[in-house]
């Protein structure tokens, strides 16, 4: 056998390792018993905690965007296509990105952080002892609660993004808010929303996997759990830039058939 | 049914069966060989205390009972039954049976204690069949004398009082068998007592035998009918505190000296 670099192999045992465990989660995500209690938990848990932070990095987002871009378009006598080019801008690629990055801080290193200490704790080993599979209920429920709820902070980021940028155009550029969102939904054609939609969903389901890998098989002592938290964020905000490559790569291709 | 039922009667008159049988299991995590041939009898009603080193596989050795740790080789029977063998609906029916108090009490962080107190009647309700599940848990605080903290979060709570939710928590299911890992570990020497006596209440109110992890020798002495010390992963030594601190060999004297010193 050709000897690997140490640094290479440990990647790609760590990349197999997160496979099974999502082969692991798939195996036990559509098998009963469910736990819809605690998904709404964490559904709850998840998409209200990172809202504000969503919402207010999203509205920055907007008006930054807005303010750099402006002088440029009005350059080349465009900048009435301002509201076109800032939605398409932020719907297909901005938003999603940039709050899903946000979300890998923040829930990322919380469910890394959360599921670290259960089992530094032994929590993990008590809930399997008492008769409930901990996988189903911490992990199952945690990767559900992140894929179904990061489109809709998603969504919430576009929006609020899309009205800060209205706020500019219309201190410098009087534009109603209807005229501005109608041309915003003229630009957006469904192969704009369809893909965006599609890859916040898996931004999701990368976040709250490499999370909860992280967490489930952090290492002993206070060390791991920190250790977990931190690698947790590192791992999905990388894997999270792969999915964006893949899914317009895919688009791409779509677009040309 | 009947029949199998009057036998096991039958054959536990002639001799009685052990509640736990380990006999020579081993288990290594890749070349750390923790435990090299380990044997460990618990029979009805009978607290043995378990003494050794920390890192000489004593949690290790309790969790190999409850199929949280997988062993190599050997015997592990609960109640007459295989553990390695099971499948997992009878791992967890057999679970229900013997309870277990963890090290640090690994109470949930994120429920009240009722939540947690709560969490082993959700997949067990019909072991527990007839009876309210409010009382169930009334009833366990009672035990361990915190009705008062029912409401309250973990965090909340004192280590005394985190170690007797824990143990409230692994009676609710009222097993058999309790395994103590380090039930006094982090406590201070009242507190300790305290949670010694407990299990001495619980012991001749509900007749369980227990296994009990321990390295503090103040707390194996009051508590056991007999003493296991694991060293080099087997069963070094075995008898009752009189027995053992009367032998010479240096490594048991070891256990002794440390109590004696302090
Ligand atoms: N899951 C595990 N993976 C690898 N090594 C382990 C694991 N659990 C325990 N060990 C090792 O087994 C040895 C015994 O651990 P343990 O039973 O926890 O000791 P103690 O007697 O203090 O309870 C230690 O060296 C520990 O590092
Ligand atoms: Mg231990």
């Amino acid at each position: 056998m050709i000897a690997l670099p140490k640094g290479l192999q440990s990647y790609l045992n760590e990349t197999g390792n997160i496979a099974a465990f999502a082969i692991r989660f798939f195996r036990q995500a559509f098998k009963k018993p469910f736990e819809f209690k605690e998904l709404l938990r964490q559904c709850y848990l998840i998409g209200y905690k990172s809202l504000f932070l969503v919402i207010a990095t999203g509205f920055i987002m907007g008006l930054v965007l807005t303010l750099q871009v402006r002088p440029t378009m009005i350059e080349f006598g465009a900048v009435s296509y301002m509201p076109q080019m800032v939605g398409i801008a932020i719907v297909r690629e901005i938003g999603p990105v940039v709050t899903a990055l946000i979300c890998a801080g923040k829930i990322g290193s919380g469910i890394g952080a959360e599921l670290g200490s259960m089992k530094v704790t032994e929590q993990i080993d008590a809930m399997e002892v008492s008769g409930t599979n901990p996988f189903k209920y911490l992990v199952v429920t945690r990767i559900w609660a992140c894929t179904l709820m990061l489109p809709l902070l998603i969504i919430a980021a576009d929006a609020i993004g899309l009205f800060g940028s209205f706020l500019i155009e219309t201190t410098k550029g009087n534009v109603s808010l209807t005229l501005y969102f109608n041309q915003v939904f003229d630009a957006l054609s469904f192969g704009d929303l369809l893909p965006a939609t599609f890859k916040s969903f898996f931004f999701g389901f990368a976040i709250g996997l490499v999370g909860c890998y992280k967490g489930y098989t952090s290492g002993k002592g206070t060390e791991g759990v920190g250790r977990a938290a931190n690698t947790a964020v590192v791992v999905a905000s990388l894997l999270l830039f792969v999915l964006d490559f893949l899914a317009v790569l895919v688009a791409d291709i779509i677009y040309e058939i | 049914m009947i029949s199998t039922q009057n036998e096991n009667i039958k054959s536990s008159i002639q001799s009685p069966q052990p509640l736990i049988r380990m006999k020579g299991v081993k288990k290594s995590f890749g070349s750390n060989h923790v435990l090299r041939g380990m044997n460990v009898e618990l029979y009805p009603r009978e607290n043995v205390v378990i003494l050794g080193k920390s890192g000489s596989g004593k949690s290790v050795l309790i969790k190999c009972l409850v199929g949280l740790v997988e062993i190599d080789e050997g015997i592990v029977e609960v109640l007459g039954k295989s553990i390695p063998d099971m499948q997992q609906e009878e791992l967890d029916a057999i679970r229900t049976e013997v309870g277990f108090l963890f090290q640090g009490s690994a109470l949930y962080d994120s429920m009240t204690v009722r939540e947690n107190l709560q969490f082993p009647l959700r997949r067990h309700a019909e072991r527990m069949k007839g009876q309210d599940e409010n009382t169930l848990i009334i009833e366990a605080l009672k035990n361990v004398g915190l009705e008062y903290a029912i409401d309250l979060m973990p965090a909340e709570l004192s280590g005394g009082m985190k170690r007797r939710i824990a143990l409230a928590r692994t009676l609710i299911l009222q097993p058999k068998i309790i395994l103590y890992d380090e039930p006094t570990s982090g406590l201070d020497p009242i507190t300790a007592n305290e949670i010694i006596q407990l299990i001495l209440k619980i012991q001749r109110e509900f007749d369980t035998a227990a296994l009990i992890i321990t390295h503090d020798m103040d707390c194996a002495r009051v508590i056991s009918n007999r003493m296991i010390i694991l060293q080099d992963g087997i069963n070094y030594a075995e008898g009752t505190y009189e027995e053992l601190s009367h032998i010479q060999d240096p490594k048991v004297k070891a256990f002794f000296k440390e109590v004696q010193s302090r």
